[in-house]
């Protein structure tokens, strides 16, 4: 599975490398939703800079750990995006509801 | 259009296919020479045409996929994406941005990214026999070739 998480402080780091397409989509959904629904963090970090490839299945696992972070009151930021992933998100108007950094 | 050379490819609508099928369209326009950025565009497109079948088309059984790729007079590549599925009732409702049938692994972009990735995007459907997505695009030439 593309995705491994880790924890500092309050703070849920998720690193997502490799092609991440609806095939991997499900798997890291379950994989982000568990983590933080275990670890209850203020802020996710998710961490793009080693992802080879992504769509719409990228969109989609994105909105949802936002809207779960959302639901705990928690705060979601992106960083590391490449560029491909980038022209995919900006094509779904993603940075309007999400900080990309 | 004259079409200059092509190829087809056949799989049965299996998740695992979506990166080959992407892998293989990128591999057969490389004959036109294009920059990291038209590929990565051509990838994405076929990435999304291609789920589409696999996640709609064939929603609770393994069917056949065709994907034909051709390189058309005046430097452009066609990617024409086949099922024998479902179909799609209303399409104009389909391409609409969010809109999606599937469950929440599905963002309904998938027809918005290929219309922005690509030049031109045809869908044809008949509910119970199949849908046919035919993108078009362009590739710049580039200095010296």
């Amino acid at each position: 599975m593309p995705v491994t998480c880790r924890e500092e402080g309050r703070t849920l780091i998720a690193t997502v490398s490799g092609e991440l397409d609806h095939h991997e989509a499900k798997a890291v959904m379950e994989e982000l939703e568990g983590r933080i629904d275990q670890a209850l963090p203020r802020q996710l970090t998710v961490d793009l800079k080693g992802l080879t490839f992504t769509d719409s299945s990228g969109i989609a696992v994105l909105l949802r750990a936002w809207r779960r972070m959302g639901q705990i009151q928690g705060s979601m930021r992106v960083v590391g995006t490449p560029a491909q992933a980038e022209k995919v998100f900006r094509a779904a108007g993603l940075e309007r509801m999400i900080r990309f950094e | 259009m004259k079409k200059e050379n092509y190829v087809s490819l056949e799989f049965p609508s299996r998740s695992a296919n979506e990166s080959f099928a992407r892998a293989a369209a990128a591999c057969f326009a490389a004959q036109l020479d294009p920059t990291l950025e038209e590929v990565n565009d051509v990838k994405t497109a076929v990435s999304e045409a291609v789920t589409n079948a696999i996640v709609h088309a064939y929603p609770d059984r393994i069917g056949k996929i065709v994907m034909r790729v051709a390189l058309l007079e005046g430097h452009a590549l066609e990617i024409v994406v086949k099922d024998w599925g479902v179909g799609i009732e209303d399409v104009e409702k389909a391409r609409e941005p969010l809109f999606t049938t599937g469950n929440q692994e599905r963002a309904g972009m998938g027809f918005t990214i290929m219309e922005s990735f690509m030049d031109t995007l045809k869908v044809r459907s008949v509910p119970g026999k199949g849908t046919t997505v035919t993108m078009r695009r362009k590739i710049a030439r580039r200095a010296g070739r």
